[in-house]
């Protein structure tokens, strides 16, 4: 379990980092927290020829928060995102998701744009990106692009990034009015990759009805998905919507198969999973005004 | 604490490890810190990739030339240079190291790289190219046990390698008076223990004499290295092993590296330099070793009222590729106890070990009693269930009882002492058992699946080393001579300075050995345990050592401590005499306290032992009459009971007899498959208890594997004997936080066998737990067809009668002709159809066009025609950064014209290699349309396939859709030539109308 022999390069400003990228391209490995790329690098699935360090570009772990979005450098922490308060109250699906993403250790070290970047199709952060229509900022020598994250993840550990680009930015939308968030997700153990995980965002009115929804589906296709779930705009935000909701979805998915699970227990678990999530996403958006 | 004249008793209290300091502040030495001779270089093993396949060619040129390696030695090097490694099955199998012509399993190593540094040795691995011709493999017991089964040992004439039987009493007249036969069968799946730390060695050859010497974190038993020096062909004085100070772990399983020992050993001969290896992860998961999977069954016969008269045990051992020593033993190690708890007299026992394409199996905690514990402990449940008797209650009725002991058993196990009930008792009331009853008819009232588990079992510790020749009939071993024992060896020393160090041999990896040692002597000699140091590690040409030296079957507290307890006593003998001189008293009249040696309640009186001791180096012939000089003394005990098997098979097993009663309450959600466990007791007698810390945590590592065993763990093989669980993501290895909360009771019948009262302990719950727990999932789930691990898909499949098999594994199914197969879903099978905007013969005929081919087919590149229907290619196939090249052969078969044909394809490179079927029908839609439908099976080996698993479905989805995609990408270029044809034609016509 050695690498091969690759060029180690550390450079201390994104400049720097973009010249690499424009000499290396696809022959490199950006490396952040390591943890996927650094197994990957043991058992020599990957091969680059030089292996590029953004720890030191500083400028890219920052959280901006405004009103409309959030934005998060690719190299802040998942355990800084998970405890910072402009990510709990701006961005709260993503606070909930987190704990689930690995262990206390590693989401020390872990960033959120080396998830992005990485795509594993169960991890947490694309899934919440995905779920909140939130997007990539891509940089290359030849300038920045945002990407829709609903385009970005293009399938197993494949994503709309061109070998000179890097992911260098996460925009989030931010929490409105009447929304509400819900998580759930389900493994052998916890911070294993999720048999199956559930993100979903909903608005309700002050009527009980739903006048926005997303559900995100981790770890049951090749990429997190966003469920199709047009038709339940303006039905009433209860348990049964949501069951019906979980209900409609887990019959449409095509989901993987392997060791952990076969293609009726992942059904099963959006089922499950996806009526809870939608159910404590409903309460959450309407708990304030129930209060009132 | 300050040293008192109060007489202080260590052994019993909670004395806090004296291991823990180094281990806590990173101070421990394990093997990969040693570097105990200059100019070591470094090794790396190639492994087989392949389940089963002959080895063609080696070529091994490049690797050699590469910059910073030392060389290389395969198969053929080290024939040349050893001999196979004895085994205790008398079989034909010639077990060596490495593969000589042939490879059996997956990571079974094919050469040996020695380099510079690991990297380059890494490196050089790759430029080794290995030519195998492929052979039928199965992973399988029951399958590789049929009659047409692929052999892997052609010169034994089957895959089972091994079979005898046995009976005791007469279990046909029990069966025959019983009023109730109840019978279970199951498979028993494959897992391991998995320490921390991984195997490591320096193995050097020196000359002048000519020594082999082994650093190694090996755990014993020390009877292999009487077969180590069989390998290689060396007296014992030849062959030095020397153990790391620390170990990170064993579990059992560090026992199974000495074949590693002997082939590095070698290859530090055939190489010329002193070689290192530390076995990694991936190495570790595919290639080390395991507990046996096992395809067992079991018959008991009872009467109405719940009494045991007769059991009957069918049992099928996946030993792996080859029976690698002390193998067969996991299945014997239980065998002279067959009876468990229980007074039952009539026995039979039939025993088969099953070769099949798997790494070989070994110790690992409970050796055996995991699996021995599921068809005891489930049947006697089911038992409780067909007659209508509480569980708890049939197990009362036919415990051995406490006036019984020494209770000889059956097949000749002598139980040292117990008390069953009582632990029962205590259980039953830790668990508050009627309510939790109560709490399971509220559950199941309430549609909830809340089920109640229950094992006993007996915890043999001290092994007989002669219990493995049971493998043998009697004849058998009457002609090889008597085998018996179980020495234990112990050394207290004091030096001239005054300070005690105790030697042990006893290779402890975490168990605490330093000190409960210190414990004992201090006790002895009147000190505190600070003072004492004590060495565990073994260093065969310097250590009192025997062939049962070593950390395995729970041997210290049964064994080794009384031979410490010994030693000390021999030292503090000699300590009072010279103090009764000194003091002009008689011996009897001094007591060692404080650290002095005192007439006995005059503290006034007394000298410093330190003192005393001193004496014995520096003042011989002040000593008193015919006393020797020095204060060194040796103990080698063998516990006498440990005879040899007699002519009718019986063995006394085991020194003594510890006993842990469990019982587990769980619920399992029918909607997710989770299962919570409600609440876990365990009861453990383990004798006179030396250090409750210690056995505390022995008790809860134990429940750690066992749960890990019932729940999540398991080597998971696809059907063509690729390993799936090649890492840490696969393998599910139990970590803190799946541990469910365990109240433990203890209650104490002190063995007569050691001065102390000590019995052996460790294996615990491991052996118990996979059982209680599948008690408990029976009885939630109504039915005793339960198959471990008990996954959240599993579960919820079962909870909703629905079927389950895990993806690409196949399994003989339990109780079928052998040759019938449970085919799992998904996996890498799959089917699907396109609908092309062509007429069916121009479809074919573009299935047929090898310019088709070579653009299909994803990442072709150079196809090469080599026949009418046969190709080569070169073939790049890449994941977001993981691109491999494979060389890959594609045949066209079973051509029926127009409308359907074959294509199998094979593949391989450094990630791994697959082969694949797939089968393409065309019908005609109508004259512009045809729909293309599809099946295939994709099998995939080696690299990608152990770590990569999670991947395999949705890559090879990928590949397929990618190879439609390009097919249909193809007909529409064609079309679009067309209608760009039109297009131009049109554009040229406007312009012109223009």
């Amino acid at each position: 379990m050695k690498p091969v022999a690759f060029e180690y390069c550390r450079p201390d400003t994104l400049e720097e980092a973009m010249e690499l990228l424009a000499e290396f391209g696809g022959d490199a490995s950006i490396i952040s927290g390591g943890l996927s790329l650094g197994a990957m690098l043991n058992m020599r699935l990957v091969r680059p020829v030089a292996v590029i360090d953004i720890n030191q570009l500083n400028e890219l772990s920052e959280i901006k928060i405004s009103d409309a979005t959030a934005t998060t450098g690719a190299l802040v922490r998942q355990a800084v995102a998970m405890s910072s308060p402009s990510i709990i109250s701006g961005v709260p699906l993503l606070a909930r998701a987190l704990p689930w993403a690995g262990h206390y250790q590693t989401r020390s070290r872990g960033t959120l744009g080396g998830s992005v970047a990485h795509a594993d199709p169960s991890a947490e952060v694309p899934l919440t990106l995905v779920t909140l229509g939130g997007a990539v900022k891509l940089t290359s020598p030849r300038g920045n692009r945002n990407v829709p994250a609903r385009e970005f993840f293009h399938g197993l550990l494949t994503t709309d990034r061109k070998a000179d680009e890097m992911v260098t930015e996460l925009i989030w939308p931010a929490r409105r009015e009447k929304m509400g968030y819900g998580f759930e997700e389900l493994a052998q153990r916890h911070g294993d990759f999720a048999i199956t995980a559930v993100a979903a965002q909903v608005t309700v009115e002050n009527d009980g009805r739903i006048t926005d929804l997303s559900l995100g589906l981790g770890g049951v296709e090749d990429r997190p998905i966003v469920a199709e779930t047009a038709t339940f705009i303006g039905e009433p935000a209860t348990k049964k919507t949501a069951k019906c909701i979980a209900e409609t979805v887990a019959g449409v998915v095509d989901p993987v198969v392997d060791l952990q699970a076969n293609v009726d227990y992942r059904r099963q678990l959006v089922r499950v999973l996806g009526a809870r999530a939608l159910s404590a996403a409903f309460e959450d958006a309407t708990k304030d005004r129930k209060a009132n | 604490m300050s040293e008192t004249n109060v007489k202080e008793r260590w052994i019993g209290s909670r004395y806090p490890r004296k291991e823990d300091a180094a281990l806590l502040t990173g101070n421990a030495r394990f093997i990969d810190d040693m570097e105990p001779v200059a100019g070591i270089q470094h090794a790396a093993i190639l492994r087989s990739d392949r389940p089963h396949a002959r080895i063609i060619s080696i070529d091994t040129t490049k690797a050699e030339a590469l910059l910073g390696v030392r060389g290389v030695v395969t198969g053929a090097n080290i024939a040349e240079t050893i001999a196979p490694i004895p085994s205790a099955v008398r079989v034909p199998i010639k077990f060596y190291p490495i593969a000589i012509d042939r490879v059996r399993y997956v990571g079974e190593p094919v050469a040996v790289v020695v380099a510079e540094d690991r990297y380059i040795a890494e490196d050089a691995i790759e430029l080794i190219h290995v030519e195998y011709e492929e052979l039928p493999a199965t992973a399988d017991p029951q399958m590789a046990m049929a009659e047409k089964a692929s052999l892997l040992h052609d010169e034994v004439g089957s895959n089972v390698v091994h079979h005898r039987t046995f009976r005791y009493g007469d279990p046909e007249g029990a069966f025959e008076r019983a009023d109730k036969i109840v019978r279970l069968e199951w498979r028993y799946p494959r897992y391991a223990s998995t320490p921390m730390e991984t195997y490591g060695l320096v193995a050097n050859f020196e000359r002048q004499p000519d020594r082999y010497t082994i650093w190694s974190n090996f755990q014993g038993p020390f009877i292999l290295h009487a077969l180590m020096t069989g390998a290689l062909g060396v007296p014992g004085n030849r062959l030095r092993l020397i153990t790391s100070p620390h170990s990170g772990g064993s579990f059992g399983i560090k026992q199974a590296m000495f074949p590693y020992m002997v082939l590095l050993a070698a290859s530090s001969r055939i190489l010329g330099c002193p070689v290192k290896w530390i076995e990694d992860r991936l190495e570790h998961l595919t290639g080390s070793s395991t507990a046996a999977d096992r395809a067992d069954s079991v018959e008991a016969a009872f009467t109405v009222e719940g009494e045991l008269i007769g059991l009957k045990f069918y049992n099928i051992v996946n030993v792996g590729a080859f029976v690698r020593a002390p193998e067969p033993a996991s299945v014997y190690r239980m065998h002279s106890a067959s009876n468990g708890c229980y007074r039952v007299a009539n026995i039979a026992v039939d025993n088969r070990l099953v070769v099949t394409n798997t790494t070989p199996i070994g110790l690992n905690r409970g050796y055996g009693g995991p699996q021995f514990y599921y068809a005891l402990e489930r049947v006697m449940e089911a038992g409780a269930k067909e007659l209508g008797i509480d569980p708890a209650e049939i197990r009362r009725r036919n415990f051995i009882g406490p006036e019984e002991f020494p209770y000889k058993a059956p097949a000749g196990a002598t139980y040292d002492s117990g008390n069953y009930e009582a632990g029962l008792q205590q259980a039953l009331k830790l668990a508050a058992y009627e309510d939790l009853k109560a709490a399971r008819e509220h559950a199941r009232s309430n549609g909830k699946l809340f089920g109640i588990g229950m094992a006993a079992g007996i915890e043999p510790s001290g092994s007989n080393m002669a219990y493995v020749t049971l493998a043998q009939t009697p004849e058998e071993r009457a002609k090889a001579g008597g085998r018996s024992g179980g020495l234990g060896t112990a050394t207290v020393s004091v030096d001239p300075s005054g300070s005690v160090t105790v030697k042990t041999v006893s290779t402890p990896a975490g168990q605490g050995h330093q000190t409960v040692a210190a414990q004992v002597v201090a006790d002895a000699l009147g000190m505190r345990p600070e003072q004492i140091d004590v060495v565990t590690e073994v260093d065969t040409l310097t250590s009192a050592w025997s062939l049962a030296s070593g950390n395995y079957a729970n041997r210290f507290s049964s064994v080794v401590i009384g031979t410490i307890a010994d030693a000390a006593d021999k030292v503090a003998k000699k300590i009072k005499l010279i103090a009764a001189e000194n003091l002009e008293v008689a011996p009897e009249d001094i007591e060692l306290v404080g650290g002095n040696a005192q007439v006995v309640g005059v503290p006034d009186k007394s000298l410093p032992i330190r003192r005393l001791a001193a004496q014995t180096h520096w003042h011989p012939a002040g000593l008193p009459d015919e006393m020797e000089p020095g204060l060194f003394e040796t103990t080698i005990m063998n516990p006498e009971m440990l005879d040899a098997p007699d002519e009718q098979d019986r063995v006394a097993s085991a020194v003594t007899f510890g006993y842990v009663f469990d019982l587990a309450a769980i619920q399992i959600d029918s909607e997710t498959g989770e299962i919570e466990v409600v609440k876990y007791v365990s009861v453990h007698d383990v004798g006179n208890v030396l250090n409750e810390i210690v056995v505390e945590g022995q008790i809860y590592g134990g429940f750690a594997h066992g749960i890990a065993g019932a729940l999540l763990e398991e080597f998971v093989y696809d059907a063509g004997a690729n390993p799936q669980a090649g890492t840490f993501a696969d393998y599910l290895c139990i970590t803190a936080p799946e541990v469910p909360e365990l109240t433990i009771g203890h209650f104490n019948t002190p063995s007569p066998h050691n001065a102390l009262g000590a019995k052996g302990m460790g294996d615990g719950s491991s052996m118990l737990a996979p059982t209680a727990i599948a008690n408990a999932a029976a009885d939630a789930l109504g039915t005793f067809d339960i198959d471990l691990p008990l996954t959240l898909n599993k579960n919820w499949s079962a909870a909703n009668e629905l079927p389950y098999q895990r993806a690409g594994t196949a399994k003989a199914r339990v109780g079928s002709s052998l040759q019938e197969m449970v085919s799992s879903e998904g996996g890498l099978t799959g089917s699907g159809s396109v609908e092309l905007s062509a007429s069916r013969g121009e479809v074919w005929k573009l299935l047929l066009d090898p310019g088709t081919l070579a653009a299909v087919v994803p990442g072709c590149e150079e196809l090469r025609q080599v026949s009418d229907d046969n190709f080569t290619a070169e073939v790049k196939i890449g994941v977001a950064g993981i691109k491999g090249v494979y060389s890959a052969e594609i045949e066209l078969r079973d051509k029926i014209e127009g409308e359907s044909i074959s294509l199998v394809g094979r593949a391989s490179g450094g990630l791994g290699y697959g082969q694949g079927e797939g089968r393409v029908a065309l019908k005609a839609i109508n004259d512009n349309r045809t729909r293309l439908s599809y099946e295939y099976t994709a099998n995939v080996g080696g690299k990608v396939a152990a770590v990569g698993q999670r991947m395999l479905g949705t890559v090879t989805k990928l590949l397929i859709a990618q190879f439609f995609k390009g097919f249909d990408r193809r007909l529409k270029v064609g079309r679009e030539n067309e209608r760009s044809f039109d297009g131009i034609f049109r554009r040229i016509f406007r312009r012109r109308v223009k």
